[in-house]
């Protein structure tokens, strides 16, 4: 994978710091945007590379909002962010992002294959087209998540299913480390969630960390490796017979071992 | 063929030609992103609030177009630092700061006394175009065509998904400040063709129509253009023929396009649905 010519971001290529988690926050806490009032307080997080973590919590516990303070979408009050040892915003290529669907325009007009090639775009940056090899990385992850034969289609002719499906075909054709998915499984068809179920077993074989919103709990311990519960913005204890798994809710004087 | 041939024999013709082709082109495909952005107000006023520039640059001897640009180029400038605030929506701020601006080009305009010029403003004077005019008129299509095709993939993305831009480092905000300085451009120019009022309807119909017809973005943009080049033809033939006002033919022959194609897309899509059905 060759460095763009022209980044979006400068510094946006930093390396991994060996050793390091795929991702740590620190006290980590954020504001709804142009106010004071606390979306998030203080969430101490940390997901190991290759690792598959849920976060739980109601509409509004702030699932989606540390899921976009990781991505750098939202700016970070107090308490940090390591994403492989680097802050936010150091390695944009190594994160990818997994929309509610709400948040894209599904009536413009684009085929499902060139919205999954916006997925190359981090790695090319300005002025560099998509070339073959970008278009073959397309073509694989839409077989494989059973869009091949929709690949022309527009994506506002989509269903709902196949529009989620869409928007994790481009999150692996960033071919990212650390994928953020808000809620990939919300309200979507019987195959849809087979299918998305499926990549995301294979995804921990190849070492990828999942971080995934999630109202599912039924199937938590099927999936994940290890939950964490969200409330009014701040970390809970898992409730009395619920699925925690692993403990990624580790304080914070254990990291400082490879931080420093 | 004469009849369509015969217009063209003077050079002031040949000038409007050359301006109106170019200045169709240059808005119809720009006008394919004003029109799937929503963007069609802040053209409309975009356009009105050059005519104060152009009246300071009429009353100082300067390039009209000089003027226009400034003055669109303060409104872009308070467009993206406007929308910033949240206390004021973007729309009724704009809807604010063009009348105003626009107010103040009427008033500066009546001390001077000259409705002839001023009609040249609000209605565009394409058979008056000098050589000068037209190098910054092919000037100005060249760098919007360019920057539309340099930048088209990082466009296309914040169009519709400024989420993801933002998340891979692009940022939305400055693609759509560069968005706007292309539609300052354009609309500097197209004020020469079919005047402040009208030049709204070069970047916004023929777009329109285009857009009824594919759902290939690079497709639209093509067929925008071509239909603008077809009705700056007609237009200026008419206006001739006519005797009429040019800006308001090649407006007139815009909007003629726009209702046949409507018209012709949505009897196509009753036969479709027709076909489909038996």
């Amino acid at each position: 994978m060759s460095d763009p010519l022209f980044p979006y971001s400068r510094g946006r290529h930093a390396d991994p710091t060996p050793d390091a988690p795929a991702l740590v926050t620190d006290r980590l806490t954020v504001c709804y945007p142009g106010t004071q009032r606390f979306a998030l307080r203080e969430v101490s997080v940390r997901a190991n590379r290759g690792s598959r973590v849920a976060l739980v919590g109601p509409n509004g516990a702030g699932k989606s909002t540390l899921l976009k303070a990781v991505a750098g979408l939202l700016p970070i009050a107090s308490g940090s962010v390591q994403i492989y040892g680097n802050p936010v915003g150091a390695c944009h290529h190594r994160v990818a992002y997994l929309p509610q669907r709400g948040d894209i325009d599904w009536s413009f007009p684009i085929p499902v294959s060139r919205f999954v090639l916006t997925g190359r775009y981090v790695h090319l940056g300005w002025c560099r087209r998509p070339d073959n090899r970008d278009r073959e990385v397309v073509t694989a992850v839409l077989n494989r998540l059973g869009l091949g034969n929709l690949a022309d289609r527009q994506i506002g002719r989509l269903s709902g299913g196949q529009q989620q499906r869409a928007l994790l075909a481009r999150a692996l054709a960033q071919g990212a480390d650390l994928l953020l998915l808000d809620e990939p499984l919300n309200a979507v068809d019987a195959e849809t969630r087979d299918i998305i179920d499926t990549v995301m077993a294979d995804l921990r074989g190849e070492g990828k960390t999942l971080l995934v919103a999630t109202h599912d709990l039924g199937r938590l311990a099927d999936v994940f490796d290890s939950a964490v519960y969200l409330q009014a913005g701040a970390l809970i204890p898992a409730p009395v017979g619920a699925f925690c798994g692993a403990p990624c809710c580790a304080p914070v004087a254990e990291e400082a071992s490879w931080a420093s | 063929m004469g009849v369509l041939i015969d217009p063209f024999r003077y050079t002031f013709m040949q000038h409007a030609l050359f301006a109106a082709v170019l200045i169709g082109v240059t808005c119809a495909v720009l006008g394919v992103y004003v029109v799937q952005r929503r963007m069609a107000f802040v053209g409309d006023a975009m356009a009105h609030t050059t005519l104060p520039g152009l009246v300071v640059a009429h009353l100082w001897g300067w390039n009209l177009a000089v003027g226009g640009l400034a003055a669109a180029v303060v409104t872009a400038v308070c467009i993206a630092w406007v929308s910033r605030r949240q206390q004021v929506k973007e729309d009724t701020a704009i809807g604010v700061v063009f009348t105003g601006m626009f107010a103040v080009g009427v008033l500066l305009m009546s001390r001077t006394r000259s409705y002839r010029d001023l009609s040249h403003m609000l209605f565009g004077n394409v058979l008056g175009v000098t050589t000068q005019d037209l190098y910054l008129i092919a000037g100005v299509a060249v760098v919007v065509l360019m920057v539309l095709w340099l930048f088209h993939k990082e466009l296309e993305l914040t169009s519709f998904d400024p989420t993801h831009a933002e998340v891979i480092g692009l940022k939305a905000g400055l693609m759509r400040l560069l968005l706007l300085g292309l539609l300052a451009l354009a609309v500097v120019t197209g004020i020469q063709a079919v005047g402040v009022i009208l030049t709204n309807a070069l970047l916004v119909t023929p777009a329109a129509a285009a857009a009824l017809l594919t759902d290939n973005f690079p497709r639209r943009m093509l067929i925008a253009a071509v239909l603008a080049t077809g009705c700056a033809v007609a237009g200026l033939v008419a206006s001739y023929l006519l005797e009429a006002s040019s800006g308001a033919s090649i407006v007139l022959a815009c909007t003629t396009t726009f209702l046949i194609v409507s018209l012709g897309a949505s009897v196509y899509r009753s036969l479709l649905s027709a076909d489909s059905t038996t």
